[in-house]
């Protein structure tokens, strides 16, 4: 025994510590540097909060897809499917169900909020999975194919929503006592988007729980770096991956329902609006990081909003701006993930 | 001869256009360690790779313990017993020295299961293992890197542990540290060690097969081999010899 624990005694010195705090800043300081440009603190804090808002929600749509990438290298630019279906599905419930949307009651408005999201996230949970089996699974390693055929698939979503829900676009009310604002000293902070902060903070809370504390999670995470090893090691890469896209889905949907009581009105065309802005949140996180998708959400979220406020005739560029900035400083992204 | 654990008939790989194994046979009796030996590109690694289903055998057949594992999928491979250390060691870098372990322990379902005894057992090869129980194993050193690539492979009771050159790119006192691992593990475990570097294997292995240009071209006792200077100058070439 003497002998053998010499191995460690003869290697042991101890390695650096490798924490990358630096993306973390980017936000704050961001948010601060602002704060001079914009001049009144109240618009400031709109503003701020108005991009926090809106990176939660992309944050949900993107999330699923930089893990999608990171496990499978799977290039699916029919994700914003999922969030048009996700949007529409929950007309089904908000629609008929206007009196509890109308009343003014938080219950109420929240059971029906609720009612409508499960129903989202369940139908693109299922609608993932007939995605993975029918137009993904041919096409795993292909990058061109899979980019012409999600693409395609995202096509026939919409005109599928075209045929069932017709081409007008559909009014989406925001329920009574979501409305409105609440107003501190002079900043008024709109009740939605605190809400919408809520249920992103929700989502990824319980994403990085999940990834970091449960093995489901820990082979994902290993799936993304390595995913040959993680077969070598008895699990089936594929099982895990079905799971992966059928929650990216379902979170996709989510993000959708939110994004569309926002903007108060749907048309079938949501999820592709929204797809540019998804990818240059996932490559300016790092493809296959969630951490770097949160950050990279909340940054694209942030600049549309103050660009728009300073500069408008910038602010349709500024989110690649931001995206070849960030690539100049790490050109893997904010946080690159190991790959074999 | 004692009983056979893996057996590889006649295998033929193929990578893409390439026909890199072009018929190897293989024994690996069950029990100690099997060396597998040759120069660089000689089809080593690919011979570990499609015995783990990672690459496939485009003819012949892998027999293990009994079974036809020839076109089984990875994972049902590494479920009937077989462990894998790849040349690259494969661990995964933003998870912690525990949580590398934790995934190879297929049978528990949280960290904190995992056998204690067989942890210290493990500790006792790999001491720094212990230490850096909790560091991300992306900041080990290239030696602590391949502790936990073995560990991983140990930690669970497995019947045939696939490692490929453990020493490559490592400092002559690890490699020590290894040895004296190796010969440990081999009183318990049946371990076909694929090496380039003789002299390490030598006092090591129990068997040897020599590979070149995708086939077997000598198998035996590895004690019939060190004795005979002449034919490990034939089959190993003089940058083997010097080693010595
Ligand atoms: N992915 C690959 N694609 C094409 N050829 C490969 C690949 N991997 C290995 N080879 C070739 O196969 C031969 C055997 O390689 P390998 O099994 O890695 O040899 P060894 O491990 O004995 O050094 C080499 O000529 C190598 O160039
Ligand atoms: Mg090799």
């Amino acid at each position: 025994m003497t002998t053998i624990s010499s191995v460690a005694a003869q290697d042991s010195a101890l390695p650096r510590l490798r924490v990358d705090l630096l993306p973390l800043l980017l936000v704050p300081v961001l948010a601060l540097l602002m704060l001079p440009l914009i001049g009144s603190f109240p618009t400031w804090v709109t503003l701020t909060v108005a991009g926090l808002a809106m990176g939660m929600m992309v944050f949900m749509m993107a999330s699923g897809l930089t893990l999608i990438f990171g496990l499978m290298d799977v290039l699916n630019f029919g994700h914003g499917a999922f969030v048009s279906v996700g949007a529409f599905t929950a007309t089904l419930v908000l629609l008929p169900m206007k009196g509890w949307v109308e009343a003014d009651s938080i219950l109420m408005n929240l059971s029906v909020v609720g009612l409508a999201i499960l129903l989202a996230m369940l139908v693109t949970g299922i609608l993932g999975w007939a995605f993975e089996r029918i137009i993904i699974r041919p096409v795993y390693g292909l990058h061109l194919k899979q980019i012409l055929i999600t693409m395609g698939g995202m096509i026939v979503a919409e005109q599928l929503i075209h045929v069932i829900w017709g081409a007008e676009q559909i009014p989406l009310q925001l329920p009574t006592t979501f409305r409105g604002a609440f107003i501190i000293g002079d900043a008024a902070l709109e009740k939605y988007r605190l809400i919408a902060v809520g249920v992103g903070l929700t989502v990824f809370v319980t994403m990085f729980l999940v990834l970091n504390r449960t093995k489901v999670g820990l082979l994902i995470r290993a799936g993304v770096e390595n995913g040959e090893m993680v077969e070598a090691l008895g699990y089936r890469i594929r099982r895990l991956f079905v799971g992966v896209f059928m929650a990216g889905s379902a979170l996709a949907g989510l993000g959708g329902v939110m994004w569309g009581l926002y903007k108060e009105t749907l048309t079938a065309a949501i999820g592709g609006e929204i797809t540019v802005l998804v990818f240059i949140v996932i490559i300016i996180g790092g493809l296959g990081s969630v951490g770097g998708c949160f950050i990279g959400a909340m940054l694209v979220a942030l600049v549309a909003n103050y660009a728009g406020f300073l500069a408008p005739k910038v602010a349709l560029v500024s989110d690649i701006l931001l995206m070849v900035t960030v690539l100049l400083w790490r050109p893997q992204g904010l946080y690159p993930v190991a790959k074999r | 001869m004692s009983e056979l654990l893996l057996q590889l008939e006649g295998v033929h790989t193929h990578i893409g256009q390439y026909h890199i194994l072009q018929g190897v046979d293989l024994a690996v009796p069950k029990g100690g360690i099997t060396v597998l030996l040759g120069r660089n590109g000689a089809g080593k690694t690919t011979t570990l790779r499609t015995i783990m289903g990672l690459w496939h055998a485009s003819r012949g057949s892998v027999r293990f313990a009994g079974d036809d594992i020839t076109h089984s999928p990875t994972p049902d491979i590494a479920c009937a017993g077989i462990a894998y250390v790849p040349e690259s060691m494969g661990i995964f870098s933003d998870l912690t020295v525990r949580e590398n372990l934790f995934l190879a322990a297929r049978g528990v379902k949280s960290a904190d299961q995992m056998d204690e005894a067989r942890l210290e057992w493990i500790f006792g090869f790999f001491g720094a293992l212990k230490k850096f129980w909790n560091q991300p194993a992306g900041t080990l050193s290239g030696g602590q890197k391949q502790m936990v690539a073995i560990a991983r492979a140990i930690v669970e009771p497995r019947k045939l542990l696939l490692i490929d050159e453990p020493t490559k790119g490592l400092a002559p006192a690890i490699i020590q540290g290894m040895i004296a691992a190796f010969r440990e593990l081999k009183q318990t475990e049946t371990i076909l060690l694929v090496e380039q570097n003789f002299s390490f294997v030598s006092a090591l292995g129990d068997t040897v097969a020599v590979m070149d240009g995708g086939r077997i071209v000598h198998s035996g006792s590895m004690a019939e081999l060190t004795e005979d200077r002449d034919l490990q100058h034939k089959l190993l070439g003089l940058s083997l010899d010097t080693n010595q």
